[in-house]
């Protein structure tokens, strides 16, 4: 492996930076988080992987209240996720997402969609903003193509100006909701390299993907899901190398040899 | 032709009265309109309601009876409109509820992402909607929303009824003094609101293209 994953940290008063607490969920009958229990410390990498409609996606939406739970309490930096209004929005202004289909906003160039948020979020100057997007689009690896427009670039540009986005309003977590399930093979590395280098900075990650290799490069747990439930929690090596559930087993089974 | 050169100025007031009276009422039209579908879309289930009764009220009342609302029932209560500000008024209102549904089906047009893609960076509902959804909604509607236009303006003509000297009100004027004119008099008057609605229909289609974007 090229690098280690850094040691989690955690504030001196252990305060989880993510906290799930009996979190439940319906889709009219459908039962579609059950009961899940999770902390994510400060600068931790999780990913959530498992079937579909295991309910892995739901999770992760409902981090940042893009889908409402029935039961149980989510916090954020020990603050509770807000219902509704301003303070809901001030909330996910702390909460980087990347979307499975990217989700670049269409009328606007790509570095208008790095500068929109931290303009009317964070109330920063456009030059200052742009300064920053600058940067940001360095760092992922796009800066060529600032002014074009979203529908200009590949899928796997589209997705690391997503990333840009996300960071461009300093979020204390980022959230990746399957990030390179729509994209063409040869451009899920350039995706995932991304990603990895974020991980290794030290931000504190959700992960939902397909992608092993990440899982085995970068996370420092997994969480299995199935049927609504975490079913297993372990680090990447016991996971994929001894994992306990026969589920699990069985998912793996699946996914690895072929 | 002679006949409508010799009355060229009254047709002149005429088409700027129909002129100034689509322009306001278009104007009014569209403000109100796009309130009304941010109004449709809301999360706050009251303001939903309000919007929703307000469409369904003007879609399904006669352009006439709002106007005889305007000009005869309002003075009722005391509230007396001049008769220009009255026919402003009722095209305007009655116009803002098609513009509502025409931007409304713009809006639902957008994928949902982009909504869900605002709201993760921390826009509230409002800056949501001004900043991201709105301005692709906009682009995908400007044909429906022609066609309001265009109506519209036909539909100014209503004023006639409604003591504003406009286009149409000149067709009983000129023909009744001159019924052999029948022919220029409606040439005219028809000439006259193609120079309003073929540059509107020319300027949809110019900024059709202008807005288009990728997706």
């Amino acid at each position: 492996m090229a690098f280690r994953v850094p040691q989690v940290t955690s504030r001196p008063n252990g305060e989880p930076l993510v906290r799930l607490s009996g979190v439940n969920k319906w889709f009219g009958e459908l039962h579609v988080l059950q009961d899940i229990d999770l902390e994510i410390a400060r600068g931790e990498v999780v990913v959530v992987i498992g079937p579909s409609g295991s309910g892995k996606s739901t999770l992760c939406r409902t981090i940042n209240r893009l889908e409402s739970i029935e039961q149980g309490e989510i916090t954020i930096d020990g603050e509770r996720l807000p219902e509704e209004g301003k303070q809901l929005a001030r909330l996910r202004s702390d909460v980087g997402m990347v979307f499975q289909s990217f989700n670049l906003f269409a009328h606007k160039t790509i570095l208008q969609n790095v500068t929109l948020g931290p303009i009317k979020v964070r109330g920063k100057s456009k030059a200052e903003a742009e300064q920053r997007a600058r940067e940001l689009l360095e760092r992922v690896g796009v800066s060529a193509q600032a002014d074009k427009y979203p529908a200009q670039l590949s899928g796997g540009q589209q997705q690391r100006v997503a990333i840009a986005r996300a960071l461009a309003m300093d979020p204390k977590v980022m959230l990746f909701d399957e990030p390179t399930s729509a994209l063409d093979p040869e451009m899920i590395s350039e995706v995932l390299d991304v990603m990895v280098g974020l991980a290794r900075d030290g931000m504190t990650m959700i992960v939902v993907t397909h992608e092993m290799g990440f899982a085995r490069r970068a996370a420092n747990r997994v969480v299995f899901m199935d049927g609504g439930r975490v079913v297993e929690t372990a680090d990447p090596e016991t996971f994929f190398t001894a994992p306990r559930s026969d589920r699990a087993k069985d998912f793996l089974s699946k996914i690895l040899n072929h | 032709m002679q006949f409508l050169a010799d009355n060229f100025g009254l047709l002149w007031d005429a088409f700027l009265t129909t002129l100034s009276l689509s322009l306001l009422a278009g104007l009014l039209a569209l403000v109100l309109g796009t309130l009304l579908a941010a109004a449709r879309v809301s999360p706050i289930p009251p303001l939903r309601g309000l919007a929703t009764f307000y469409v369904e009220t003007f879609r399904n009342t006669p352009l006439t009876v709002v106007f005889f609302f305007m000009i005869f029932g309002l003075p009722q209560i005391d509230f007396i409109l001049g008769f220009f500000t009255g026919a402003v008024l009722s095209l305007g209102l009655y116009t803002a509820a098609f513009v509502c549904e025409a931007v409304r089906s713009g809006i639902n047009a957008v994928s949902a992402g982009q909504a869900e893609a605002s709201r993760a960076i921390g826009l509230t509902f409002g800056q949501s909607l001004r900043e991201v959804v709105l301005p692709q909604a906009f682009r995908t509607v400007v044909p429906p929303l022609g066609n309001v236009f265009i109506a519209m303006v036909k539909n100014s003509s209503i004023a006639a009824g409604f003591a504003t000297s406009e286009l149409s009100s000149l067709l009983p004027r000129l023909v009744n003094a001159d019924a052999g004119q029948l022919t220029a008099v409606l040439l005219g008057v028809v000439i006259a609101y193609m120079l309003i609605t073929l540059p509107l229909a020319f300027g949809v289609h110019r900024l059709e293209r202008r807005v288009a974007i990728l997706r």
